[in-house]
């Protein structure tokens, strides 16, 4: 595609790769096809295509942006289901990044909107202001009808009971391997997914431990900071990178590391691209890309590890389970197969759901911020996880699991929650009492 | 390439029919602001873009007739637009005229298995009539390379074909029905469910007339139960010349494929680094052909083309062993034309027809040309139908190139009628090949097929400025030469 960046404008790194990635494209439409909010709204400029054009303009115009611009590309989902069917190599995704980074500094946005993208970045990210801010919303949800509309979607996503914080997640630890060690993981704690699921941490320290690989939580890791990184709040973004960065570089020095393993795909996209988020840096850019090398989805490490045989109890054995690939999984990653190979190695039989390609619409917290268009999707994927028969439904994203969960008819687990059933942990926290687990099965109850 | 010049008085008057628009369309189906239009301002054929005087995307039938009823009486054109995918500019936008979107009518209205056809709103896509209909056993046989995006009106209106066109047939051939509208807002019902209407093949005058006549508002689509087997063959093979011959003997062997499809070496590697299936990147030539039917006849048919290919030097001949590996193997056939966006930043994908039995000389007095004109070329083509694909790689950053990749293309289209084929082979005429109009008709043509039109649209407000090289007035077309005080025929009566 053509671009008219002046030498001045290129002299920025971040437009230089960004005039890389709009030369790519080559304005084919296909990555229309797959577009959740084009699928929904019919409109170019809510599609990929159509967002390539107004990010071009608006990074060769400079100067403040339109309401028009920021309107679409803030409805997008950075599901990257476009990068998956774009078959010229347009990285979707470092571009959009710049562009969010862009808004942030050259469009003004009406106050209520600023403050509740500033409460996201600086809330769900701390596990301790979560907490609160949940216990909050549990003693104000009498009163949310008094409250402002926007607000609305934060009650409505906000879980009615808050689990005590897990001991796992308490502070930095070793979990040693049981047998004999065959690998050395740092396990990214991550933020808000220990407050509303510790047991998807707990599940995957007792499934890693148990395949023989040493779990260490580092000091100083925390967040991964894609939900500031999505929020265009790039500080931010970076100086979880940079923490995170320092606790696993001082944990490979010191004892070694073969992995940084992520329980939860939206982050791994995020670690994963560590490298070229902090490539500017001098005194990040070489640890970043090596950190960014060690990250794997927990699917991966226990791929690699080979699960050992099923435990399952027999009336267990052969349920449908729906595998829900996250898009961070499948687009963001390109993980695709070993989570459901590892469900059928564990005695599950997984099915994919109808439309697997589009968004569930929860994308960080673009649930809150776009609840139309996010209750539109939850809806589409209800409707096509139903239509499967599944007895319960697997992914491996928490804000998967949050978005389908209250709608779903099936309980909705992660993954690592039924394969550490399957080789020997308790039953998922979700499906006890379900129809899926046996009445029976109460172990570690 | 020039359009026609914008109307000053239509222009002066925009405001007013953004408002009268409004009334039509609610909400955001009405895009008036530069940023947003400018998103519009092209389709798949980059190397032209015009911002439209404003985007409208209606949503219902009713608004569709009350759009082109308001712009008809208000003397505004119209350019209607599908997923913008084509190739010709077919659905490049006019500087004063209203750019209707039909992307917003994409749902499947009815799979009718015992008719074996299925209805559509036109903004549904190629793939997706197929992926409703695959659960009952049937598919929709045209499948444009694009056929992921680009939407059934979009097909009708381009009479698009594909990898299966060899043996069953462009759009044309598989269509039923549609539902449009006239520019005056009539609706209007073409065909149905059955094979064959009474009266005059308007349905076939609609299919391929490029948004010149109509908008395409409902489509029924034949559909075909899925073959017991289809195996595709991948075939490398040293030289074009022996690949282009191979072609060639496989069709006087009397088999027809279901697709037999061609790909150069620039084509294969780019296309490789996509989907990497296994194209061997040795070959100079890649065939891709596929055989379906019932397994004996496969099995057979396997076999003989096989034997074809080994007599014309092949130096790889791989079956697809599964369905999987059968789609992996079309799967970089599919995306060759973006995939090229790999290896250049901008690419003139081409469209014509040759007589089969030229391939090879044409490939090779391609590749002259490309010397000539110093811009490389990735050849993917319908090579059983002799439908050309040359894409003309270029950067449009640096000056000239796009003259240049134009001029290399306009020679490429001369040499196919030259050698006796057609302009065209499915991505329609638009703008792209509009001006080289005249290298295939003359003026009679022309105008016959104007003719044609203004029955249609009498005021020339549909798509103008595509197809045709000269814009006639109605009138014009119609009105009687008299030379020197004497009528024409002065016998015959006149009423």
């Amino acid at each position: 595609m053509r671009t008219d960046f002046t030498t001045e404008q290129l002299a920025d790194p971040d437009t230089a790769a960004s005039e890389k990635v709009l030369r790519n494209c080559t304005h084919c439409g296909f990555c229309t096809a797959t577009c959740p909010t084009y699928v929904l709204l019919g409109d170019e400029l809510d599609s990929p295509r159509g967002r390539i054009y107004l990010i071009k303009d608006m990074l060769a115009a400079g100067g403040q942006v339109t309401a028009d611009t920021v309107k679409h590309i803030d409805r997008c989902l950075s599901c990257l289901s476009c990068m998956t069917t774009c078959p010229s190599g347009v990285h979707y995704m470092h571009l959009v990044d710049h562009a969010r980074r862009w808004i942030e500094g050259h469009y003004r946005r009406p106050s209520g909107e600023r403050a509740l993208r500033r409460f996201l970045g600086a809330v769900l990210s701390r596990p301790l202001l979560f907490r609160l801010a949940l216990r909050g919303a549990a003693i104000a949800r009498p009163f949310s009808h008094f409250l402002p509309r926007r607000l609305a979607p934060l009650f409505a996503l906000a879980p009615s009971s808050i689990p005590p914080a897990s001991p796992s997640d308490r502070r930095p630890q070793v979990f040693a391997a049981e047998g004999k060690r065959r690998m050395r993981a740092a396990l990214l704690p991550g933020c808000a997914q220990k407050v509303v699921a510790p047991e998807i941490n707990e599940a995957t320290i007792r499934l890693l431990t148990r395949h023989g690989c040493e779990v260490v939580v580092a000091r100083g890791s925390a967040c991964c900071g894609s939900l500031a990184h999505h929020l265009g709040q790039e500080a931010a973004a970076l100086g979880f990178a940079r923490a995170n960065i320092d606790a696993w570089e001082r944990e490979r020095r010191s004892a070694g590391l073969d992995a940084i393993v992520v329980n939860a795909s939206g982050c791994g996209t995020t670690v994963k691209d560590y490298g070229f988020m902090l490539r500017e840096d001098p005194a990040y850019a070489e640890k970043a890309a090596r950190v960014a090398a060690l990250a794997k989805d927990v699917t991966e490490v226990v791929e690699a590890l080979a699960l050992s045989p099923s435990k399952l109890p027999a009336t267990v054995a052969g349920r449908r389970v729906a595998y829900h690939s996250a898009c961070s999984m499948q687009h963001g990653q390109r993980v695709h197969t070993g989570a459901k190979a590892l469900l059928a190695a564990a005695g599950f039989e997984p099915v994919d759901v109808p439309e697997g390609h589009l968004c569930c619409g929860s994308a960080g917290s673009y649930n809150l911020l776009q609840p139309e268009i996010a209750s539109a999707l939850r809806d589409r994927k209800l409707a096509n996880i139903a239509a499967t028969g599944a007895e319960f439904v697997a992914t491996g994203n928490i804000g998967c699991i949050t978005q389908l969960a209250p709608g779903c008819g099936v309980p909705v687990v992660h993954t690592v929650e039924l394969l550490d059933w399957a080789s020997g942990g308790p039953v998922p926290k979700r499906l006890v009492g379900s129809a899926g687990a046996p009445a029976g099965d109460r172990r570690n109850q | 390439m020039e359009m026609p010049a914008p109307d000053d008085a239509v222009l002066q008057r925009r405001a007013e029919i953004i408002e009268a628009l409004r009334q039509i369309v609610p909400g955001e189906g009405v895009i008036v602001s530069e940023a947003e239009r400018r998103a519009y301002e092209s389709d798949g054929l980059t190397a032209y873009h015009t911002l439209p005087m404003v985007v409208v995307l209606p949503s219902s039938v009713g608004e569709v007739a009350a759009v082109l009823r308001y712009c008809q009486q208000n003397g505004v054109k119209v350019v209607p637009r599908g997923a913008g995918t084509s190739l010709s500019g077919g659905a490049l936008p006019l500087a004063d005229g209203v750019l209707l979107g039909m992307a917003k009518f994409n749902h499947i209205l009815d799979i009718d298995c015992p008719n074996r056809c299925v209805v559509a709103q036109p903004g549904v896509t190629n793939l997706a009539i197929t992926q409703a209909a695959e659960k009952a056993g049937f598919y929709y046989a045209p499948d444009p390379s694009s056929q992921i995006a680009c939407t059934i009106g979009g097909n009708v209106a381009e009479n698009s074909g594909g990898v299966h066109c060899l043996k069953y047939g462009v759009t044309t051939n598989n269509i039923l029905g549609i539902e449009m509208v006239l520019m005056d807002g009539e609706v209007v019902r073409l065909g149905g469910k059955h094979l064959d209407a009474p009266g005059y093949d308007l349905l076939g005058v609609m299919t391929g007339s490029e948004g010149l006549l109509g908008g395409v508002t409902v489509v029924t689509v034949r559909i075909l139960p899925k073959p017991a087997t289809a195996r595709a063959l991948l075939i490398g093979i040293a030289t074009t010349g022996d690949a282009g011959n191979c072609v060639a003997a496989v069709i006087a062997a009397g088999i027809i494929p279901g697709g037999m499809e061609m790909m150069d070496r620039p084509a294969i590697h780019a296309a490789e680094a996509f989907v990497n299936v296994g194209y061997p990147l040795d070959a100079e030539a890649l065939l891709i052909v596929e055989l379906d039917g019932p397994p004996a006849e496969v099995e057979h048919l396997t076999g003989r083309v096989e034997a074809i290919a080994r007599d014309h030097h092949a130096s790889v001949i791989r079956r697809s062993r599964d369905e999987a590996e059968r789609l992996a193997f079309w799967s970089g056939r599919k995306a060759a034309f973006p995939a090229v966006g790999r290896i250049s930043p901008d690419y003139y994908c081409m469209d014509g027809t040759i007589p089969r039995r030229r391939l090879s000389e044409v490939l090779t007095r391609i590749s002259a040309l490309s010397e000539r004109h110093g811009l490389a070329v990735a050849n993917v083509f319908h090579a059983g139908d002799g439908n050309l694909h040359p894409l003309v790689l270029y950067d449009a950053n640096r000056p000239g190139e796009i003259e240049r990749a134009e001029a290399f293309g306009t020679d490429i289209l001369k040499l196919c009628v030259e050698v006796g084929g057609v302009l065209t082979g499915e991505h329609g005429v638009g703008v792209e090949k509009r001006d080289l109009m005249g290298t295939m008709f003359d003026e009679t043509d022309l105008a016959h097929q104007q003719r044609l039109k203004c029955a249609f649209d009498p005021d020339g407000l549909l798509n103008p400025g595509k197809v045709f090289p000269q814009l006639h007035r109605c009138a014009e077309l119609g009105r009687l030469h008299v030379h020197a005080g004497r009528l024409p025929f002065p016998d015959l009566p006149r009423f």
